[in-house]
C-alpha cells in the first residue's frame, strides 16, 4: 500500500540565518528512512509520465522501487544506466518543469520528490565504490569539446559504447558551469568531481588547458584521427547592458564574479584569487545565475543585496525554490525596475545605480509580457558594486576558426534533429546550440548526439 | 603540467623561463599571451609569449616579480613544472600593410613584449628603431636581443645611469623631430607610458599600437574582467586584443580598473614574504 501523504517528505535544510553566511550546502538531503518514506509515495504507474518528462529518460519508477526495498545501490545502478551525473541532476534540475511536473501525485498534492531521491541514491554511493567497468574498446576515437553537462554526458554515453573518448577543456578543471557557475552551496564541487572521476573510470580522457580555436582547431582535431567531434562549448560570453558606467571599478559580469568564487575559490583564504567584500550590491537580472550571484554576495558579508529585475516576480525565470531560498537569506528584490546608469565616485568606483520604474504590458508573440519605462520615475539606489546577470551568448572562438560551421544570428550553432552541424562528422549540443538553458537539457542533447554519432560512425 | 626547461634571471626582479609547451609553441605569434597557474591554489595570471621555438616545442616567458603569484613562479626552478599553461591567447599583432619604418617602444619589463614585436617586424624586412626605457641601469634587460633585431637601439634611463637620461617619450619626440618617418609606433609598458607615447604621436597622426594589460581571469572571453573601452566601445582585451589602436583607448579607465585589487595584492604579497618566504606550505 503506497504512502498516501499529500506532501513531500520534508528535507533538512540549513537555517537561513546561518547558511546566508557560509558556503556549505543549503539542503542536507534525506536520511535512509526519509528516502524510503518518500519512495513509498510513488504509485509505480504503468505509463510512467515522469519518465517522459526527463530529458535523459531515467527509469524513474524502477529506481524508486529499489529505494522502497532499501536497495540504494541497486537504485543507483538503474539511474546511471541513463544518467551519468545523478548527484548533479538531483540537485540542480528544475524538476517542477520536468519529471516531477508530470508526476500523477502532483495532481492532488505534491509530486513525488524524484530529484531528492535521485540525489539521495547518488550521495549514498559517495563512500562506496560503484563497480564502474571500463567497456571493451572498439578502437575508434571521438573528440568532445567542452566538459560541461552536454560534453560529459555525450562522452559517457560514447565511452559506454566502446569509443575512445577525449574531452578537450579550456579551463584547468573539467565541469563547465557545474564548476565555475553553480555555487558550492547548491552543488558541492567535490560531488561534481566525483561524478567526473566516474567518467574517467569508463576510460574517458580529459585534456584541460585546451582552448579549441586557439591551442588546436576543430580541423586539426579531426586530422588527429578522431572520427567525429561533439561541440559542447556552452554559452559563456557574458552580456552587458551597454549603459553608462559599466567600466567603473566594482561592476562585474556574473560569470566573472561566480568564476572567482566557485572555480578559483576566492572565498577561501588559502587560495590566491581575490574577491572583494562589498556592503551593498545590486544584481541585475532575474535568472538562476542572478540568484547564485546574489546569494554568493550575501555569503561574502554584504549588508544589502538587491536583485533588480525589470519584470515582476511572476515573470522571473529563476526557479521558485531558488527565489524562496534567496528571500529566506535576506536578499532584497526590486521588481519592475531597470538600471539606466551606474554612478561612480571621484575614484571611478561604483557608488550608486540609477534605475527607472517599469510598467508591464500585454504578452507578446513569444508569450512574455512587454515592459515599458515609466517617464520621470528615475531614482538612485546607493551601492558599491554591481553584478550584471542579464544572460550570456555562445563564444565565437570555435565558429570563427572552423570553416563550414554555420550559426544563426545569435551565434548559436545550427544543428539538425540528430544534433549534426553543417560540417560532416561534427555534432553539437547544449547551450552552444540553444543559447543559455538548463543543465539537464544540455545533458539530453549530449545523449541524443552520442546516439547519432554512434550511428554515423557505424554507417562509415 | 608544463616543465621549466630553462631559467635565467635577467635582473634582480625579472626572470626568463623557457617552458615545454609544444602545442602552444606550434601556434604562437607575436602579440599573443598565455595564462599560467602555478599550483592548485594559485590564481590565473596572463603573461605575454616573449619568444617561441616551434622545432623544440618551447615558449619563453619573461616576468617581473611584482606580487605573490609572480614571486611564487620565480621560486620555481629548472626541472619543476607549472600546473597550468593555456594558450596561445589573444589576437596576433596586425602591424598593417606597407610598413617601411617602425618604432617599437618598451618600458621596463614591457621590453619582454616589445622584443618579439621588434623581431617580427625585423623579420618582415622593416627598419625598426627600438626605444627601451628603464628606471636605472641595474634593471636593463634584453639589450643584446633587442640590438640584434633593431636598426637603432636607444636605451633611456630615468636617472641617467645608462644610455640617455629621460623617458622613452623624450627620445621618441627627439627622433620624430629629427625627421624619422615612422609608419607605425608600437608601445608596450606601464599604462601611463603607453598613454604618454600616444600623446606624442597623436599630433603627427602616426598609427600607434598599444598592448593592454588589464586584469584577466579566464583569458578566453567568458568573464569580461578584462574589458576596456576602445573608441567608445567595450572590448575584451583577451579575445579582441590585447593590441589596440592607442588613440582610441580610454587609458584612465584602464588605470582605475587595474588598481581595483591593489590592497588585496599588497596584503598577499606581504603575507607570503613575511610568513613563508614564498613557499605555500611552509
Amino acid at each position: 500500500m503506497p504512502n498516501m501523504q499529500n506532501t513531500k517528505t520534508p528535507i533538512k535544510e540549513q537555517d537561513p540565518k546561518v547558511r546566508a553566511r557560509n558556503f556549505k550546502e543549503v539542503c542536507e538531503g534525506y536520511t535512509a528512512e526519509e528516502a524510503i518514506n518518500e519512495a513509498n509515495r510513488c504509485l509505480n504507474c504503468k505509463n510512467m509520465p515522469c519518465v517522459s518528462g526527463c530529458p535523459v529518460g531515467v527509469h524513474i519508477p524502477e529506481f524508486i522501487s529499489k529505494v522502497k526495498e532499501g536497495d540504494f545501490e541497486g537504485a543507483y545502478k538503474v539511474i546511471t544506466l541513463t544518467n551519468g551525473l545523478p548527484a548533479v541532476c538531483g540537485r540542480v534540475c528544475p524538476q517542477e518543469n520536468q519529471c516531477e511536473g508530470k508526476c500523477v501525485r502532483g495532481i492532488k498534492g505534491e509530486p513525488v520528490g524524484i530529484g531528492r531521491l535521485e540525489r539521495f541514491c547518488a550521495d549514498y554511493m559517495v563512500d562506496k565504490t560503484a563497480d564502474v567497468q571500463k567497456p571493451q574498446s572498439n578502437g575508434i576515437k571521438v573528440a568532445v569539446i567542452g566538459s560541461g553537462p552536454s560534453g560529459l554526458t555525450c562522452a559517457a554515453d560514447l565511452a559506454k559504447l566502446g569509443y575512445e573518448v577525449t574531452i578537450f577543456e579550456a579551463f584547468h578543471t573539467a565541469g563547465g558551469v557545474l564548476m565555475y557557475g553553480i555555487p558550492e552551496f547548491r552543488l558541492p564541487k567535490a560531488t561534481v568531481q566525483r561524478e567526473i572521476n566516474n567518467l574517467k573510470k569508463l576510460g574517458v580522457e580529459i585534456k584541460t588547458d585546451m582552448v579549441i580555436g586557439k591551442t588546436l582547431s576543430v580541423d586539426e582535431i579531426m586530422g588527429m584521427g578522431y572520427k567525429a567531434v561533439f561541440i559542447g562549448t556552452g554559452a559563456g560570453l557574458p552580456n552587458f547592458m551597454g549603459i553608462p558606467g559599466e567600466g567603473l571599478v566594482g561592476v562585474f559580469s556574473a560569470n566573472e564574479y561566480l568564476t572567482r568564487i566557485n572555480l578559483m575559490k576566492a572565498y577561501m583564504a588559502d587560495y590566491d584569487t581575490p574577491v572583494k567584500k562589498f556592503n551593498s550590491i545590486a544584481v541585475v537580472g532575474g535568472g538562476n545565475v542572478a540568484m547564485d550571484a546574489a546569494r554568493c554576495a550575501m555569503r561574502l558579508g554584504a549588508e544589502h543585496v538587491y536583485v533588480i529585475y525589470r519584470r515582476s516576480e511572476a515573470e522571473m525565470p529563476a526557479r521558485r525554490e531558488e527565489v524562496h531560498h534567496a528571500k529566506e537569506e535576506g536578499i532584497e528584490f526590486v521588481y519592475l525596475t531597470n538600471p539606466t546608469e551606474i554612478i561612480g565616485d571621484e575614484n571611478g568606483h561604483v557608488s550608486g545605480i540609477k534605475c527607472i520604474k517599469m510598467a508591464l504590458g500585454e504578452a507578446g508573440a513569444d508569450g512574455r509580457r512587454s515592459v515599458t519605462a515609466i517617464p520621470d520615475s528615475e531614482y538612485v539606489i546607493p551601492i558599491d558594486a554591481c553584478i550584471m546577470s542579464i544572460g550570456t551568448s555562445p563564444n565565437p572562438l570555435i565558429r570563427s576558426t572552423t570553416p563550414g560551421l554555420d550559426t544563426n544570428r545569435k551565434g548559436c550553432l545550427i544543428v539538425n534533429e540528430d544534433m549534426l552541424t553543417t560540417k560532416e562528422g561534427v555534432y553539437a549540443g547544449g547551450d552552444a546550440v540553444t543559447g543559455a538553458a538548463t543543465v539537464i537539457l544540455a545533458m539530453g542533447a549530449g545523449k541524443t548526439a552520442a546516439k547519432a554519432i554512434d550511428e554515423y560512425i557505424k554507417s562509415l | 603540467m608544463y616543465k621549466i626547461l630553462k631559467k635565467r634571471e635577467l635582473n634582480s626582479q625579472v626572470t626568463l623561463m623557457e617552458l615545454d609547451a609544444p602545442l602552444i609553441a606550434k601556434k604562437a605569434q607575436a602579440g599573443q599571451f598565455i595564462i599560467f597557474r602555478t599550483d592548485e591554489m594559485g590564481e590565473r595570471v596572463p603573461l605575454t609569449i616573449a619568444d617561441y621555438d616551434r622545432d623544440k616545442g618551447t615558449i619563453t616567458i619573461i616576468f617581473q616579480k611584482v606580487g605573490k603569484s609572480t614571486m611564487q613562479l620565480g621560486l620555481m626552478e629548472e626541472g619543476d613544472s607549472i600546473l597550468d599553461v593555456v594558450g596561445p591567447l589573444g589576437v596576433p599583432t596586425h602591424f598593417g600593410e606597407g610598413i617601411k619604418r617602425a618604432a617599437v617602444i618598451g618600458g621596463g619589463v614591457g621590453c619582454a613584449i616589445a622584443y618579439p614585436q621588434a623581431k617580427a617586424l625585423h623579420n618582415m624586412g622593416v627598419d625598426v628603431d627600438v626605444i627601451a626605457g628603464f628606471r636605472s641601469k641595474d634593471i636593463v634587460i634584453l639589450e643584446d636581443e633587442m640590438r640584434a633585431v633593431a636598426s637603432n637601439l636607444y636605451i633611456t634611463t630615468d636617472d641617467g645611469t645608462y644610455g640617455t637620461k629621460g623617458f622613452v617619450t623624450n627620445k621618441l619626440q627627439e627622433l620624430i623631430d629629427g625627421g624619422a618617418n615612422y609608419d607605425v609606433v608600437i608601445a608596450i609598458g606601464p599604462v601611463p607610458m603607453m598613454k604618454f607615447v600616444c600623446a606624442v604621436t597623436k599630433p603627427y597622426n602616426i598609427k600607434t599600437i598599444v598592448s593592454l594589460n588589464p586584469i584577466m581571469i579566464d583569458g578566453t572571453g567568458m568573464c569580461g574582467g578584462c574589458r576596456v573601452t576602445v573608441g567608445g566601445k567595450v572590448k575584451y582585451a583577451c579575445v579582441d586584443g590585447p593590441d589596440f589602436d592607442g588613440f582610441e583607448v580610454d587609458f584612465d579607465e584602464l588605470m582605475r580598473r587595474n588598481s581595483a585589487y591593489r590592497d588585496d595584492e599588497a596584503e598577499s604579497k606581504n603575507h607570503i614574504c613575511r610568513l613563508t618566504g614564498g613557499v605555500r606550505h611552509a
